[in-house]
Formats: structure tokens, sequence, C-alpha cells
């Protein structure tokens, strides 16, 4: 009797071990990133070979050819349409990816009490500015939200998201949103390519990683009529770094350190 | 041991409770489910890898995949013939296998298991619902 | 020991069933909650935190606090506290718990809770977090039980306990100051961007915790035949009364350096709480009595008259607990949020479902208290008889 309890726990320990180590065992298997040797299971991983690259990928609005809020809707209108954004009626429940606003509330750290006219009455545009040293990244605790080594974009992994919305509050341009229901009935028409959001998770812009890896450029830029520019922060001869270059720019709340790569030309 | 019979009483009735599912269903077992392939999955052949693989492993492999793409910008799988296949599960997978009830959730809902794929990646088009 | 928690009079059993109703309310909320998102409740875009973490902040603070009786008797030899340390460390026990149960709740994708310890991040102060609340959890239980146990067994604790009591002691500065950093390293909330948030949550949490604590004495002293003894309260009542002192202080200090250097992101989040912004004041009247509270407080605690009295005191408790508690768990976190860093002027206050799934904590929280204070004046009644 006792002899044979014994041996039942050690095959159920063992049995145990075995399913702890499973796991283990695999990613041994499967060895360096992106590789899995080893007969008709084989297989290899790599980058599209359109994909576009960057050190740093980085957008500067030339706000001076806005004139009013209808040159900003294609772009919206475009970004919405893609990646499946829901129109919540209850404000406080809205997902905004890329949206407008006026000067003093994008620029509330740099603003003046008489401004020009135009800077005044024209909308402006405002998305994640895809930091260099973002705030968000610090504070998930899961690395849900992380920075793409490859090319700096600041991008949300929603099948890790716990959705404690940390990333929220340390985000000072309130570029992020929480899905405080399930999305899918509210989204106007569907695009099948890109998947919807569930309940529970937080979303921002990502900079159309999903276009730019497929070597297509954002859809908001491709539907800018020239207002939006996009290209790489450190290459020098990159679009963006010529009109940086011949145009003055300013950033939102460059005080704050966490280096926006989000320029406009005022 | 004056609590004999209210112990042995208490663990039939706890035993009787707890293999309840297993004599419900004693006899009832249902066969396995009738998978069908859509014409263009029987056209092609093989998956992006060996059918036995992906019958085992699909859900390890997905997780591969979303990995891949999401976390390290990679969208392109080379299978062990040099096969390239575009690493999406709405856009590759749910291509082939368009008929996501009869092929996906057959199988699903036999063994118990809800996936959550589906609450973000739309299902195929052509399927209705 | 626990089967001392088994028996007891009838209301000690109405309490409890009281307690498990309130707990299965709350749960069906919640289920309403898992199942529509927190959608229910009246957090939005702009104010992305709401009252379960209000709360949350509010009771690590009450947790924190009951260090401040195991400190004298084990750091100080103060012998008197000997008889009250466990009622300090099942409080933190209790609190603790609910502090754990109102981050579950405010979670978006709680099933998926162990994605921290799957993927650790320690540049995350949540990460951290995590490990304090969960460690100072542990420290209480194994520290309460086995110091209650060898009480009761008339024994001394075991020696392999004094190391963790030691510890324990700047693991509760560390559970309120990790919880602190969550909010005080963000930047761009002008609110909480300060150096003084740990300090001062650490001194509202030392006022709030003893008074608690406090009035749970008078009341095991009325109900049970258990004295937590006078000379206990009134030091307790002394710590009270200098921890609400430094926290009105640390207050000040944060006005002062808001309004003097009138740097408009710091300002206007205490100009939103104590006089509105844009027409939007639904927190005024809250704040203010959180004030007249809190310097109520130091009156009736400072004043040796009217601390010696223990109705007076007991008044003295309550005022300090609501005004806290106003302070950090209303206006802490919505104070943070408004106005958001677009400058708009977004309100929150909480849904019935939400105040329900809080209660319904809150009921969790006040079960685990019974039972473990059963227990231990249970084996207080026993040891003495």
């Amino acid at each position: 009797m006792e002899s044979s309890r014994r041996h039942f726990l050690t095959i159920a320990g063992l049995a145990a071990l075995g399913l702890g180590a499973k796991p283990v065992l695999n990613a041994l298997a499967s060895g360096s990133a992106g590789e899995f040797t080893g007969g008709v299971d084989a297989f290899k991983l790599k980058p599209n070979d359109k994909a576009l690259k960057a050190k740093q990928w980085a957008m500067v609005i030339d706000t001076r050819k806005i004139k009013q809020a209808s040159d900003l809707e294609p772009m919206i209108a475009a970004c919405n349409k893609i990646h499946n954004i829901p129109t919540f009626e209850d404000k406080r429940h809205e997902i905004k990816w890329i949206w407008e606003d006026e000067y003093h509330n994008v620029f509330p750290t740099a603003e003046n009490k008489f401004l020009n006219d135009r800077v005044e009455h024209i909308p402006f545009l405002v998305l994640c500015n895809h930091c260099e040293n973002p705030p968000c990244v610090r504070a998930c605790p899961t690395k849900a939200t992380f920075k793409r080594e490859v090319d700096g974009i600041v991008m949300m992994d929603f099948h890790r998201c716990i959705g404690c919305r940390f990333c929220m509050a340390a985000c000072p341009y309130g570029s992020r949103s929480f899905n405080f229901t399930d999305p899918r009935p509210f989204i106007k028409e569907v695009n099948k390519e890109f998947p919807t959001r569930m309940k529970g998770v937080v979303e921002k812009c990502d900079f159309c990683a999903e276009r730019i890896d497929v070597g297509q450029l954002p859809a908001c830029v491709e539907a800018s009529n020239g207002i939006l520019t996009f290209g790489d922060l450190y290459d020098p001869k990159s679009n963006v770094r010529e009109l940086l270059k011949s145009n003055f720019t300013i950033r939102r709340k460059q005080s704050l350190g966490t280096e926006p790569c989000v320029y406009y030309i005022v | 041991m004056n609590d004999r019979k209210y112990i042995i009483a208490g663990l039939v009735i706890f035993i009787a409770i707890f293999t309840f599912p297993f004599w419900y269903n004693l006899g009832k077992a249902s066969p396995g489910p009738d998978i069908k392939l859509t014409e263009k999955a029987k056209a092609a052949k093989q998956c992006v890898m060996p059918t036995e693989y992906m019958r085992a492993e699909h859900m390890h492999l997905l997780d591969i995949w979303r990995h891949a793409v999401v976390r390290n910008s990679d969208r392109t799988f080379v299978n062990a013939s040099g096969k390239e296949f575009t690493m999406s599960l709405s856009n590759t997978c749910l291509d082939c296998h368009s008929n996501k009830a009869e092929f996906c959730d057959k199988c699903h809902d036999y063994a118990s298991v809800r996936p959550y794929c589906f609450d973000c990646h739309i299902d195929n088009p052509k399927e209705k619902k | 020991m626990l089967e001392l928690a088994l028996k007891g009079s009838k209301k000690y059993f109405g309490w409890i069933i009281a307690l498990l109703v309130l707990v299965g309310i709350g749960f069906g909320f919640y289920l309403h909650q898992l199942d529509y998102g927190l959608g229910i409740t009246g957090m939005s875009r702009d104010v992305s935190w709401g009252f379960y973490i209000a709360q949350f902040t509010f009771l690590v603070g009450v947790a924190a606090g009951g260090v401040m009786v195991v400190t004298p008797y084990y750091l100080h030899d103060y012998k008197a506290f000997g008889r009250v340390t466990i009622l300090g460390e099942f409080l933190a026990i209790a609190a603790i718990t609910m502090c754990l149960l109102f981050i579950l709740a405010d979670l978006g994708q709680p099933m998926r809770m162990f994605n921290v310890l799957l993927y650790p991040t320690p540049t995350s102060v949540l990460f951290w977090d995590m490990i304090v609340l969960n460690g100072y959890l542990f420290l209480n239980i194994v520290i309460g039980w086995n110091v209650l146990e060898a009480e009761r067994n008339n024994v001394h604790y075991p020696m392999w306990l004094k190391p963790l009591i030691y510890l324990s002691i700047p693991w509760a500065v560390g559970i309120h100051t990790v919880t602190a950093f969550l909010y005080c390293g963000l930047p761009g909330r002008g609110f909480w961007l300060t150096a003084i948030l740990a300090p001062r949550f650490l001194a509202s949490a030392f006022a709030a915790g003893p008074s608690l604590l406090i009035l749970l004495c008078l009341f095991i002293r009325k109900f049970t035949k258990f004295d937590p003894g006078k000379e206990q309260i009134q030091s307790l009542a002394k710590i009270v009364a200098y921890a609400i002192c430094l926290n009105v202080f640390f207050f000040l200090c944060e006005v002062f350096v808001v309004f003097y250097s009138q740097i408009p992101e710091h300002m206007l989040h205490l100009k939103y709480l104590f006089m509105g912004l844009h027409g939007k004041a639904s927190l005024v009247p809250w704040m203010w009595t959180s004030m007249i509270l809190m310097v109520l407080g130091i009156i009736l605690l400072v004043n040796p008259a009217t601390r010696k009295n223990e109705n007076i005191l007991a008044l003295a408790c309550v005022t300090v607990f609501v005004g806290t508690w106003i302070d950090k768990g209303l206006g802490m976190i919505s104070g943070g949020f408004v106005p958001s860093p677009m400058e708009h002027v977004t309100e929150y206050a909480p849904t019935p479902p939400e105040l329900m799934i809080t209660l319904g904590v809150y009921g969790a929280g006040f079960l685990v208290l019974t039972i473990l204070y059963k227990m231990a004046i249970s084996v207080k009644e026993e040891v003495r008889s």
C-alpha cells in the first residue's frame, strides 16, 4: 500500500514536471528567433522583401497647407476605415487614432494669448507621437506596448494587453484610447483585412506598421495631399530631414523629454 | 467515530457529484467531427506546413506567427519546401479556409475550446453568419 | 486556529451573512462588467482611472498604517503595543486583499493578469507594485499567524520570524512609496508630478490606518471580553495626531509650490478640485469637506483634553478617516486626470454598478477582517481566562 502510493506520487510528480518542461523544450527546440530546423517541420521567418526601412520613423505636418477641417477629413477617414475604428455616440468611450483639435489643446504649453488668425482658426492634426523616449512603454507592465527595434514605432500588442491603462495615464498627449466595450457593433464599415479590437484593451495609432512592413506609406500620409511627410529621422537625406532643415518646426510638449517624432510646421 | 455514517454519506455524495459528467455522458460519445475543406484548400494539397503538424500544432504556429508579425515585424513565412506565405490569420489562413464554420468551428466545438482569435480577426467575408 | 472563527453568536453570523450577501451582489455586478466591459463604469478616455484605483490607493495606505503598531513594539520595545500588533497586522491583510481585488476589478482583461509575471518588466512601477503588495500580504499572513499561534500556546514566537518582522517595517513604507511612484513618475500629469507625493501618501496612511484601528479597538472593547487597553488607544491617537498634521502640512507645501510658481499645468488640477474649472465643479464640495474634516481632526486630536475623552476621540477618528478617504479615494485620482493632457475638462463620477462592485470588494475585505479579528480576539480571551 505504502509503496504503491509512493510510486503513484513519483509518477504524478514526473508527469507534472514533464508538463512544465514541455514549453521549455519547445523553446529550446525552436532555436534562435525565427528559425525552426528539423526535417519537414523546418521553417524560417523573415521580413517582407518590400518592407520600408528606417532607423526612426518621423512625420512632418505642414499646417500651412491646412485651411479648414475638410482638408484633414480624408486623412482621418482613411485611417478610421482601414483600422476599423468604431464610432461611439458616448464621448467617454471614443476611440481615436488620428483626429483634430484646436491649437490651444494641441500645444497647451506653448500658448500665446494673441495668436495669429490662421493658427487660431485652423484645425490641428493629432496622433501618437511615436516618441523616442516613450513614457507609455516605460509604464506598461507586460511590454504589450513597446518600441519596435527596427524602426522606432511605438507598437501595441493587443494580444498581450491586460487593460490596466497605466499607459493612458503615462501618455502626456492623450493619444491612447481604451475599449470600454466590444467595439465591433460600432464599426460602420468593416475592413476585413485588418483585425478589430476586443473589449478591455488599449489602442492607438501604430504609424501603419502593417503597411510599412509591406512597402506602403501610412494611410493618412497617402491621403494627405502633401500635408503630411513621412520618413526616416536619422537619414540626413530623407524628405523629413529636408523639411526640418528648411523650415522651423515645433513639437508637442518638448520640455517633457519624450522626444516626439511628429513635427509641425506652423 | 460517531460521525462515521455522516462522513461516508458525504463522501458518496461528493463522488457522485464529482463524477456526474462522466456517467451522464456514458455511451453517448459523439463521433469525431467531419471536417470539410474548401475547393481552394483541396487544390493546394498542403497547408503552410504538413497536415499532421497543422492538425496538432496550428495554435503553436499561430502563436509564433503573431509574435513574429506584431513584435519582430517579420511578415513572411518560409516553409521547408521554400514556399513563402504572408503570416496573417485573416488574410492567409482564412483566405484558403474560407469556411470557418465548417472547418475551424467544427473541431473547436468538438474539443470544447473557445479560442478568442475571432473576437478581433475577422472570419472570411464570403461566409454568411 | 481557523476553527475559532466558526464559533460565535447569532449577531456574529448575521454579520457574516450580511457581508456574504454584499460580496455576492458585488460579484453579480462584476460578472456584468466582465461581460460588457469597463463601459459600465463612469471612466472615460480622459479619466481612465476611477473609483477602483482610488480605493486601491487609499487602502494601500490603510495597510501600510498597520506598521504604526508594529514598529513601536518590535523596534522600540514599546511593550504596551504587544496587545494590539496582531490587530494592525490583520487589518493590513484585509486591506491588501481589498487592494488586490480592486486592481483585478479595474483590469480590462483580467484573464491575462498573469502576463505581468510572464513578461516581467522592471521599468514598470506596476510590476514593482505587484511584488511589494503580494510580498506585504505574505509577510503579514506569516507573521500574524505565527505570533498569534505562539500566544495561544503560551510560548515565544519562533526566532526565524524576527527577521521577517524587521523586514515588514520598511516593506510597509515600501508599499505606499511604490504606489505613489505609480503616479508621481508620469510626465505631463502636473497634479501628481511632485516629489512630496510619496511622503504625503505615507502621512495620510499613518493617519487613516491607525484611526481605523482605534475605532476597531473601541468596538472590540465594547463587544468582546478583550480590552485592547486605554494606553494603547491613547498612543495610537497621538500617532494619528502627528500623521494628520503632517498630511495637512505636506498638502499646504504642495499648495504653496503650485500657486506661488503659478505654473498652469500644476495649478489647473488644484483649481479644478477646489474651485472648479470651466464651470465644472462636482468635486469642490467634497474637497472642502475633506479639508474641514482634517482640520477638525487636528483640533480634536492635538488638544489633550479632547483626545483623552474616548467619545470625542472616536469622533475625531471618524473625521480623520473620512477626510483622508475623500482626499485620496475621491480627489487624488480624478484630480490628476482633470484637466486632460489636452486641457479638456471631462468630469468623472462613479456609476451605480461601479459603486456596487466597490461595495462588494469592501464587503470581501470586511469579511476577511471579521474572520481574522474573531480568531485573534478568541485567542486573546482564551489566554486571559
